[in-house]
């Protein structure tokens, strides 16, 4: 028996775009497998032809190891629990009201907002001389002078963690939010509470079990982030001994190339630390899953419940306030004229900080630009590809997923130490293209997760309308589906943008500290303590992150503001 | 020429169930409306004769269209125009530009057959407006006449009339019917609806 009717559609596409949902994983996974093999390869002396263990034993040597793997694992730990627990707060207690609706409105920009910006900012706000010890002093305090405290750069890792947490909330919160409608929550929500169980309990008991196991990779990412940053462990983190990808990082900037080989040794320790992290939390759940359905079945109601609500809005009004807050700071500073303390403003407002870092950092904006526009727009063609390639061929989407997680499961400390080793021993160069190539390692995985939703959301019918009316596959797609889905086009866009100009590591490794972007000019800027300069270069940074976000809201209103069946899509 | 649509030994199946076989003429300007329940495969046959059966089905048989075998024919090659019971006019365009995609490249005055299809179905003038802006009766007749003017050879209506009102609904099925016959178009109705079946005044085939 002969299927005739074998994908027909199929024949108006042979194999033009089959390559590319390949080619796009190619993009995505080859630079961290060959980062990851020039780390190996140097770590282990595999690169000289023989084993040894000569570079481990020297990185188990170093004086900092223990306190160092105690600061990633203890931060990275910390910080996950953290922005879980303030996430699932907020979600169950505030979910569906107007109230959260607010914080709703303010997830975008705070995950558009640079992690070295907003490091910056609440280390401006906590430091002794920032400004909540302004607004109380000296009149509760007494202090004249800001005290000798070391609140930021603690060597607990405090002041690292708490900025992680604000920064990871609005992650979590938006991926919880793009799981929420699969899981059904609000009939789950009505039935428990109808059956007499109070907001946050009901939500922790029928709705979380499902959207955890929707946002579980999520979670991944954060714990894995929070493990291996370098900006913002190098502006809110401790420095002797610096958290261990801070150190993997000194090593690979030390002039003694020797230390090369130690960074790789550190960076592979690295990688097993995450590794054993995540396989950690994977216990935790096994664990936490059967005490909550012991929890489930006693019944409880929830008497605990107005207490979580209101430490749910709190703590997530904490963390937005925080990042907001630290925002202003910024801004303040970077027009300060005289500003000492405690006074709580500055003496005048002055445009001299702009004219004296304003050109440099108009260079670096160019840099910046240049880099994010040519890696967003490589990561939306290859998306877009793969995606038309997966209509086209009826190919299944859904057992890629976890590929598209991966490039961001590994440390970044991990594989990128790898990509410049092996650039240099390769005989090619550190520089632009490197940058970029890494760059797109990143950018893919978010363009990718921002359009496929809309993308596969679209009504199949309108597209076999336009075939039926005599479209082709090509002028289907140019004429019918890519307009139509320019806002989420544009919004994917910005998303990738916003991502690229956060890099710091990739531009730094990769560029051979060449290729100076507002983020690794103005992380450079974290040992000097300048408040006017990290003023300016953080801000800059934020708007070119901020602007492309903007632009995906304004283009479509202009351009469809004549086609009301536009507004929503 | 043999003129018509022609579904020969047609069946279709999902794993190793038979969903339906069908063995029909529809000569033109012959409505066959097919009836059954849903789930019976209504609109999977709709889905094979326009060429986008999803994967997981399998269909056997041949589709004949004008005497041309287009069993295997891209979708876009096929010449069947199709009514679904939503209007889906392309949100981004205007009612003209809607009406103008349908005519093939290098159709010579593009403008005055938009116009035409306009006056013809009581639009005249509607060319700028927002598809958004009209009425549920408005966007069907622009539908309608969106796929006459690609020029289909066959007509494939997927319970077009569903989302109308009584009145409304008595009103298109009869410009649905009578452009379709003075065309001398084949046409296959897929519908629940007794009515809708009755009113077609042609063969009842029930799956299902």
């Amino acid at each position: 028996m002969r299927d005739v009717a074998r994908r027909a559609e199929e024949r108006a596409d042979p194999w033009r775009l089959r390559p590319l949902p390949l080619l796009t994983l190619a993009a995505m996974l080859g630079p961290v497998a060959a980062g990851l093999w020039w780390t190996l390869a140097p770590a282990t002396g595999l690169d000289e032809g023989r084993l040894s263990a000569g570079a481990f034993r020297a990185v188990a040597d170093w004086p900092g190891i223990a306190e160092a793997t105690r600061l990633s694992l203890a931060t990275g730990l910390m910080a996950t629990l953290g922005a879980l627990g303030i996430t699932t707060l907020i979600l169950a207690g505030w979910s569906g009201t107007r109230a959260f609706a607010a914080l709703e409105r303010l997830l975008s920009p705070l995950l558009a907002l640079p992690h070295a910006a907003a490091a910056f900012g609440i280390a401006f706000l906590i430091a002794p001389s920032g400004w909540i010890a302004r607004a109380l002093s000296p009149w509760l305090t007494g202090w004249e002078r800001p005290p000798d405290l070391l609140i930021v750069q603690d060597p607990w890792g405090l002041a690292l963690t708490a900025g992680l947490v604000a920064k990871e909330v609005p992650f979590l919160l938006l991926m919880s939010l793009a799981a929420l409608p699969q899981t059904r929550a609000p009939e789950r929500q009505r039935v428990a509470q109808a059956l007499g169980y109070g907001r946050v309990t009901g939500f922790l008991k029928t709705t979380f079990p499902g959207l955890y196991a929707q946002i579980r990779l999520p979670v991944y990412v954060t714990l894995a982030y929070s493990m291996s940053t370098v900006d913002v462990a190098v502006i809110l983190g401790p420095n002797t001994p610096p958290t261990l990808s801070v150190q993997i990082v000194r090593w690979m900037s030390d002039p003694d190339i020797a230390m090369r080989d130690l960074a790789a040794a550190a960076a592979l320790w690295q990688f097993a630390l995450v590794a054993g992290a995540i396989a950690l939390w994977r216990l935790a759940e096994i664990a936490t899953a059967a005490l909550g359905r012991r929890w489930i079945a006693t019944g409880s109601r929830g008497a605990a419940d107005p207490a979580l609500r209101a430490a749910g809005y709190l703590t997530g009004l904490a963390s937005a306030a925080a990042v907001i807050a630290g925002l202003l700071g910024l801004a303040l500073w970077s027009v300060a004229a005289r500003w000492s303390f405690p006074e709580a403003l500055p003496e005048a407002l002055t445009a001299r900080s702009w004219m004296r870092h304003g050109p440099g950092a108009l260079d670096s904006f160019a840099v910046t630009a240049l880099i994010a526009a040519i890696a967003t727009l490589a990561a939306l063609v290859l998306t877009v590809g793969s995606l038309e390639a997966e209509t086209r061929h009826g190919l299944r989407p859904s057992r890629a997923l976890w590929l598209l997680y991966l490039p961001l499961l590994i440390p970044q400390t991990a594989f990128l130490p790898g990509v410049q080793i092996g650039l240099l021993s390769v005989g090619l160069d550190t520089g632009l293209g490197p940058v970029i190539a890494t760059h797109i390692v990143f950018v893919l995985p978010y363009v990718f997760l921002s359009l496929a939703g809309p993308w596969r959301a679209f009504d199949p019918r309108t597209l076999t309308v336009a075939a039926t009316l005599g479209a082709g596959p090509d002028r289907t797609l140019w004429r019918i589906r890519l307009p139509m889905l320019i806002p989420a086009l544009l919004t994917a866009a910005a998303v990738g943008t916003a991502v690229s100009v956060g890099q710091y590591l990739p531009t730094l490794l990769a560029g051979g500290g060449r290729v100076a972007t507002l983020t690794t000019e103005a992380v450079a800027l974290a040992s000097g303590g300048d408040r006017r300069a990290i003023g300016v270069w953080s801000l800059t940074q934020t708007l070119v992150a901020f602007l492309p976000f903007a632009l995906a809201l304004a283009v479509p209103a202009v351009l469809f503001r004549n086609r009301r069946g536009m507004a929503h899509g | 020429m043999d003129k018509g649509l022609r579904l020969e030994e047609v069946t279709i199946s999902k794993g190793s169930d038979r969903l339906l076989s069908v063995n029909e003429v529809i000569a033109p300007g012959e409505v066959l409306s097919v009836m059954g329940p849903s789930g019976a495969g209504k609109s999977t046959l709709l889905a094979f004769l326009t060429g986008t059966l999803p994967r997981g089905f399998r269909a056997t048989g041949r589709v004949i269209l004008d005497g041309h075998d287009i069993t295997a024919a891209p979708p876009h090659k096929r010449r069947m125009g199709l009514l679904f019971q939503d209007a889906l006019l392309f949100q981004h365009m205007s009612v003209g530009q809607n009406l103008a995609f349908g005519l093939a490249t290098g159709t010579p005055d593009r403008r005055a057959r938009v116009t035409e299809a306009l006056s013809e179905v009581d639009l005249s003038g509607y060319e700028d407006r927002d598809p958004a802006t009209l009425s549920g009766g408005q966007r069907a007749r622009v539908a309608l006449m969106r796929m006459l003017l690609s020029d289909p050879c066959a007509l494939l209506l997927d319970e077009p009339f569903s989302g109308l009102d009584a009145d409304l609904r008595a009103q298109v099925r009869r410009m649905v019917f009578s452009r379709a016959m003075a065309r001398d178009l084949p046409v296959l109705l897929v519908t629940h609806d007794a009515e809708d079946a009755r009113a077609a005044e042609g063969r009842i085939l029930r799956i299902g």
